[in-house]
């Protein structure tokens, strides 16, 4: 009897896993047969013709694959010099004690601040500035745009990046680095020849997986970029992400291809994402072995 | 020798093709302390397990030949109910931390779901902490968790875990090895206190504590069986050339 | 010798000074949105804006408390979806570790972790609205079961893999079935570590909007049927934000604190209850 319920419960366990791997792959599948009539009607023109029109029934994908790699990379780079300031500040300088802890609980309270209120923010507070900007450097002041979505997706994703460099940092062996102190190392030498060069591929991981959250994200961006889907003519002209043109014109799409196009961008967006996290977490799980 | 409890012939256990335990024919006597000994590695520990048979649980854990308990072949029942009638102790104390001190002694019957009446529960935990000499220490706190006893009050929390089961052999693997010399001599007293009610096997590294609880004594080497008899004849004199090398530290 | 010493020494101060500098410069609008949220949420927060429904456009007044019941009760339905496929599945991983299935499962976890929370919005809308035909709670709460999913797997994995093996061993000598000793020597033994899991997932998905937007939908009443439309405090914060009207963007930032403090507060939950449940071994 004992022997019928443990099998029981190996195989009730054996079919929670299938469930969970199943529901990923069913994702992946709907997502997939339900863009087909785009790819119909379209073919894979879809992914590169520069004219969105639902009206006139054109559907073309690249001006959002422009945005949201615009606007993702340029918050890598505004990011970057700070996430890498706290990875080093909080993996080398202080890496326990009071200073340590106060960093750690204000960026786990921040990365637990909800996004829409990111995107709230910065429609009430970064876009005027932005604005004021603009006007000075003789641009159309929008205040919305790439540039502006860029700033708060760059802010967004700081805890996130510098908590994975952080991780990455303190992998690397306390006996290298005080091998090189031995030897007359500053503090400075080993972080730029110890710690950076054993820790390089765990900080490419960290900035893949901080492209991966940029690229996804929709709230914040949604809010401060200006919705507009014309190919994005500047930096600082209003656009649409992947994620943000979902997020605006789902409950609008009247036509099937239109939805279907929708659901389109939202498989190459899903396989992106995938695609730049297993590489990411790839990596960082070889490093931790 | 008197009676047999386990008999086995011509055992061998493996982890997957490695085997670890060579052609081992040998016979508990009931109601004895059995010492197993041998230096690190020999294979002691995979042999205890075999009797209870958790070396099946291990990765690649594999049995041939034949266990015999009583007259009962041990390898074609269950294992649960090998399990049950077949009680172990562990090298460190390790009392279920979500568990009371009572629920850990009764846990037997719990986790088997044997229904007790409180009466019977009672009368068990109290007659198990009392064999194990525990019942003094902690009759008063015996709904406080077992981990906030000491080293040697969990050792032996878990000898009364296996005694409430009422077993037929008592298997205890270096049971003082992670205890202090005091809690180790209180053990010892408990073990050979105990012969009188369950057949004990216990596997030891130590020397002396062989000496000290065994009326029989093995001495296993590289998996084999290389000499089993009265512990003070196997003392004084060996038969082996090996065991000798051994008892006079000449290796292990 | 010497010249070169005294350089490497201002190098090293050089750039200390440049990732401290950056580092405090990073705060500044993390802790200048946390100021300014906390300075606009509290002035808008009364007793009226907890406990009453809106008011309709041009009416001053209303409160959100459809939306508090309506996050709670999307808290609720996801947590009961997503826990018990989560556990299951953690232990799966926990205790097989290898095969093919084990290496499927962390494949659809590390994805599950990464997918764009508007995706799972999507997913949502094609499985439950599309058949349904109707917007509703259920749909939003498929949604954020999905997205708490990989931290409960993970988590139950994490929190049974530090079990030592010693507890299973002494389980399994009393004759314990298999499935007994999981249920009730493991898994209460890992209870604080699977409950911060939750709480941690609970807090992941209290705040998300994009899930919903399309899926929950929003709702001005109150609403208490899972198969109708229902409010929830993020779609609070973006519809109001996005409208013409100060008095919701008022609104909006109260009820932007109530909803920080909400997550503030599971995430603190998941925190202290680590340490106070915590089992000794």
């Amino acid at each position: 009897m004992t022997f019928n319920r443990d099998k029981l419960f190996e195989r009730s366990l054996t079919f929670t896993a299938w469930l969970v791997v199943i529901l990923v792959a069913a994702m992946c599948l709907s997502l997939m047969v339900y863009s087909l009539p785009v790819f119909r009607a379209i073919g894979w023109g879809f992914l590169f013709h520069r004219v969105w029109d639902p009206l006139e029934g054109k559907f073309g994908a690249m001006p959002f694959l422009v945005g949201t790699l615009l606007t993702s990379f340029l918050a890598l780079l505004f990011s970057l010099p700070f996430s890498l300031a706290i990875a080093i500040f909080l993996g080398e300088y202080f890496n326990s004690g009071k200073i340590a802890l106060f960093f750690q609980n204000t960026t786990s309270l921040l990365a637990g601040i909800p996004s829409v209120i990111y995107g709230f923010w910065g429609l009430f507070v970064l876009v005027p500035l932005v604005r004021k900007l603009e006007i000075k450097l003789g641009v159309l002041p929008y205040g919305v745009g790439i540039f502006t979505a860029s700033l708060i997706l760059s802010i967004m994703i700081i805890p996130y990046a510098a908590s994975v460099g952080r991780e990455v940092i303190s992998l690397v062996p306390s006996e290298l680095k005080e091998a090189a102190y031995a030897l007359g190392a500053t503090r400075w030498e080993v972080i730029r020849h110890v710690i950076f060069p054993y820790a390089r591929s765990g900080i490419f991981a960290g900035i893949l997986l901080s492209l991966g959250r940029a690229i996804g994200e929709t709230m914040a961006v949604t809010m401060v970029i200006g919705n507009n889907n014309q190919f994005p003519s500047s930096l600082f002209a209003p656009a649409n992400t992947m994620a943000s043109v979902i997020a605006n014109e789902f409950t609008e799409a009247t036509s099937d291809v239109y939805l279907s196009a929708l659901i389109g961008i939202a498989l190459l967006l899903f396989l992106v994402t995938t695609v730049i996290n297993i590489i990411g977490r790839y990596i960082i799980k070889k490093l931790s072995v | 020798m008197g009676d047999k409890i386990l008999t086995t012939e011509h055992l061998y256990a493996y982890y997957d093709q490695h085997c670890v335990l060579k052609d081992i024919n040998m016979s508990i006597p009931k109601f004895k302390v059995t010492a197993i000994m041998g230096p690190s590695g020999c294979g002691k520990t995979t042999l205890l397990r075999c009797f209870n048979r958790l070396h099946e649980l291990s990765p690649g854990g594999r049995i041939k030949g034949k266990i015999r308990l009583r007259n009962t072949d041990l390898l074609s029942l269950n294992p649960i109910q090998v399990r049950r009638r077949i009680g172990m102790v562990f090298q460190r104390p390790n009392p279920f931390p979500t568990m009371s001190i009572y629920e850990n002694v009764i846990a037997g019957y719990r986790l088997n779901g044997i229904k007790l009446s409180q009466n019977k529960a009672d009368e068990i935990v109290e007659q198990a902490l009392k064999k194990t000499a525990l019942w003094d220490e902690v009759k008063d706190v015996l709904y406080r968790r077992g981990t906030f006893l000491s080293g040697g009050q969990q050792q032996r929390l878990c000898i009364a875990r296996a005694l409430a089961m009422n077993p037929e052999v008592l298997l205890l693997d270096e049971p003082t090895s992670a205890l202090d010399p005091k809690s180790t001599a209180h053990i010892e007293e408990l073990i050979v206190e105990l012969k009188d009610t369950v057949s004990i096997v216990i596997v030891t590294h130590n020397i002396g504590q062989a000496g000290r609880v065994a009326d029989y004594t093995a001495f296993l080497y590289l998996g084999e069986l290389v000499e089993f008899g009265p512990t003070e004849r196997l003392f004084t004199a060996p038969k082996d050339k090996r065991t000798e090398e051994y008892l006079t530290g000449k290796f292990g | 010798m010497m010249e070169n010493y005294r350089k490497r020494e201002l190098i090293n101060t050089l750039m200390k000074g440049l990732v401290f500098f950056f580092t405090t410069l990073s705060l500044v609008p993390l802790l200048f949105i946390l100021f300014y949220l906390i300075k606009q949420g509290i002035g808008a927060i009364n007793w009226e804006f907890l406990t009453h429904l809106p008011k309709p456009v041009g009416e001053s007044g209303g409160g959100v408390f459809n939306a508090i019941v309506g996050t709670i009760i999307l808290i609720i339905l996801s947590t009961l979806m997503a826990v018990p496929l989560g556990i299951g599945a953690g232990i799966y991983l926990a205790e097989v570790k290898t095969g093919k299935l084990v290496y499927l499962l962390r494949l659809g976890t590390d994805i599950l972790q990464g997918t764009p929370s508007i995706v799972l919005g999507v997913i949502a809308y094609l499985w439950v609205v599309k058949p349904m035909k109707s917007f509703s709670a259920l749909a939003g709460s498929v949604a954020l079961a999905i997205m708490m999913l990989p931290v409960i797997i993970c988590s139950t994995e994490e929190t049974l893999k530090l079990i030592p093996y010693s507890l299973k061993e002494a389980a399994l000598a009393l004759g314990a079935p298999y499935y007994r000793t999981i249920l009730k020597v493991i898994l209460p033994a890992g209870f604080s570590g699977i409950l911060t899991g939750i709480l941690l997932g609970i807090a992941r998905i209290a705040g998300e909007t994009a899930p919903l937007l399309f899926t929950a939908f929003g709702s001005p009443y109150l609403n208490l049927n899972p198969l109708k439309p229902i409010n929830a405090l993020p779609l609070v914060v973006f519809n109001y934000a996005s409208s013409p009207y100060p008095d919701w963007w008022r609104q909006a930032w109260g009820a932007s604190f109530v909803l920080t403090v909400m997550v503030l507060v599971f995430n603190l939950a998941a925190k202290i209850g680590a340490r106070k449940w915590e089992i000794k071994f």
